[in-house]
């Protein structure tokens, strides 16, 4: 099975970002830059199905400006074989980024895609979907796991009332949940090897796709604050708060 | 403008996300219809015809639909879709799950968990955790969105009268197989829409002491919820995980204990009325949001906190 995995470049998790002065997007301007952690977890998977023999290669890919290279490196220290960057420096909604992936797919003939379920930037949750569309294939989304079984891929799914499984004969695709994998953490001389690894650019252009916005970000604004409460001394006041004061229980 | 809103149940019943994506349509058109595909569930077109700004029921009941799988129902939907200015779902699991799969083949770019309808191709979201709102515009002819259900009130369940329309199934794709399912069990109130959660955090320390969350989550009537580092450590299941990459809760009393409040905890809760925070730590960030803090172990404050409320109650 040939593998793709999918890396956006996002604002690190740790960081809270603000709105710009002028409200038109928000601040990155030396802000740290992390691998959005659905796609650790998704490139963890795509590397324990190679080191079982289950994959023959995987290839990581990130769609961005030419800074996101260094998330596919990060890709290919953590053992991913090659890695591609689709260099553009236009805003990409999930529908574009899927179509780009459909480009890509169609001309390495891919069996599986592995995204993560969301990306921790724009919170869409889309783009596994949108592309399981595209190519016509199964989608087994926000997997806690999964498992090659001879000619079939099987998917347990997180869902709201608990866990559903499912499976499909590749290709098709499949987006990490958190409790997927714990991926590993990059050892040095891994990150020397990853530097001689191939990393082929492509553009937008080149894989024939209208990468045009459908969406218009008109502002970006900070949510309404919560104003800091009080501190209680023991749990007789905040019974006495909870009911007199707030009117809660 | 007539909105087409797709329905998330079990077969049996109407699930309440469903009801909050109603009243989201409602407010962009007075024309509603919603769309229900499963399998033996003519109780749910029954119970979805009576809900208030429904004017139309349209049923495609057959086996192909009986686990949601979105290969099976979003051709389904994108043939129902002719002729909708916008498609509506709730954003559940289901919901992010079929509605991508239909906007792609419909050539859309969805808008995902919307808070606010600001015009009829503009819309509110969060995004990076909730830290901030974005305001986004569709250039799209259709639109299709789905719905953050803390933002908008459920419609009413009784008192409309749609009409209900069988329609015709769009057939298995054979492209994945159902192979089975885990159902949690529980006999308290669904977490996204119970009044009270109480919600425990890695500083519970072990699945039995959860055991504690539960004694006064059945005090309270209250769901329970947990965060992700809770779900991690296996001490709960995690369909109870609250945050930015689980549920969205805004019950009128939401009790962290022993969550120290990161923001992927927050981007799921803060929207609650009325916050309490128990932890020992005082500079944790989730004091930073809470109405209501105590500083202290938690092993001391639960017991006492159940003691008060039996007493408070047997002297009211
Ligand atoms: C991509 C991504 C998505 C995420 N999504 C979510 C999400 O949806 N939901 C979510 O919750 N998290 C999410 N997280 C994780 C989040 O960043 C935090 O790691 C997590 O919320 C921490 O959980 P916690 O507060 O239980 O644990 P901790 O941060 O370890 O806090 C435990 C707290 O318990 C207190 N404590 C310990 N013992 C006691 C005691 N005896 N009495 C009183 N207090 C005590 C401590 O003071 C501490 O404040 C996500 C992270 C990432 C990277
Ligand atoms: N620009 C991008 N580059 C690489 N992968 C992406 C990009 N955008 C989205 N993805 C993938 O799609 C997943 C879901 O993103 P989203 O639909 O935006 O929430 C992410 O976890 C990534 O795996």
């Amino acid at each position: 099975m040939k593998v793709l995995v999918s890396v956006k470049r996002v604002v690190d998790y740790n960081i809270k970002v603000r709105p710009k002065a002028d409200g038109s997007d928000v601040e990155i301007a030396n802000v740290k830059m992390s691998m959005n952690p659905f796609d650790e977890i998704a490139v963890e998977e795509a590397v324990r199905m190679k080191e079982a023999g289950s994959a023959t290669e995987v290839v990581a890919v990130s769609l961005g400006e030419t800074a996101c290279q260094d998330i596919v490196r990060t890709a290919l220290a953590m053992g991913v074989d090659r890695g591609l960057l689709v260099e553009t420096d236009e805003r990409l909604e999930p529908l574009t980024v899927a179509k780009l992936l459909v480009a890509i797919v169609k001309r390495e003939q891919f069996d599986l895609v592995i995204l993560g379920k969301q990306a921790i930037d724009d919170d869409s949750n889309q783009t596994g979907q949108m592309l399981a569309a595209l190519l016509g294939w199964p989608q087994g989304t926000f997997a806690s796991h999964v498992l090659v079984d001879g000619d079939r891929v099987q998917v347990t799914r997180e869902t709201d009332t608990g866990s559903q499984t499912l499976s499909f004969q590749p290709p098709g695709v499949v987006t990490s949940d958190l409790r997927l994998n714990e991926p590993r953490y990059v050892k040095l001389p891994n990150i020397m090897k990853a530097k001689k690894k191939p990393l082929e650019k492509i553009t937008p252009a080149e894989l024939g796709v209208d990468i045009s916005a459908r969406l218009e970000i008109l502002t970006v604004a900070e949510p309404v604050q919560r104003s800091g409460g009080i501190k209680v001394s023991d749990a007789k006041e905040l019974v006495q708060k909870l009911r007199n004061e707030a009117r809660v229980i | 403008m007539t909105i087409l809103v797709i329905a998330e149940h079990n077969n049996s019943e109407l699930n309440a996300a469903t009801l909050a994506a109603i009243t989201a349509a409602t407010q962009l058109s007075d024309s509603v219809d919603l769309l229900i595909a499963g399998s033996g569930c003519s109780s749910v077109a029954e119970s979805a015809a009576s809900v208030r700004g429904v004017s139309r029921v349209a049923l495609a009941d057959a086996p192909e639909y009986e686990h949601q799988l979105a290969e099976n129902v979003a051709p389904l939907v994108v043939r129902q879709a002719g002729g909708y200015s916008h498609l509506l779902m709730s954003a559940t699991a289901n919901g992010k799950n079929l509605m991508p799969r239909v906007a792609a083949l419909l050539d859309v770019a969805q808008i995902s968990d919307i808070i606010a309808i600001e015009s009829s191709d503009c819309f509110r979201r969060p995004i990076y955790a909730g830290n901030v709102i974005a305001t986004v515009r569709s250039k799209d002819p259709q639109k299709i969105v789905t719905v953050r259900t803390t933002a908008f009130e459920p419609a009413v369940a009784e008192g409309g009268n749609a009409r209900i329309d069988q329609i015709e199934a769009s057939g298995d794709t054979g492209l994945c197989r159902w192979d089975g399912e885990e159902q949690s069990e529980s006999s308290r109130p669904d977490l996204t829409q119970a009044e009270v959660v109480v919600s425990g955090g890695r500083g519970l320390g072990s699945a039995e002491n959860f055991h504690l969350l539960e004694t006064l989550a059945d005090r309270l009537g209250a769901a329970i919820g947990a965060s992700r580092a809770a779900v991690d450590a296996g001490f709960v299941s995690n369909d109870l995980q609250v945050g930015q990459t689980g549920k969205v809760v805004a019950p009128k009393l939401y009790i962290a204990v022993g969550i120290s409040g990161a923001i992927q905890h927050l981007a799921g809760m803060k929207e609650s009325k009325v916050i309490v925070a128990i932890n020992k730590d005082e500079d944790a960030p989730i004091f930073q949001i809470a109405d209501y803090g105590i500083v202290g172990d938690l092993f001391d404050i639960l017991p006492a906190l159940l003691a008060e409320l039996e007493r408070s109650v047997n002297r009211p």
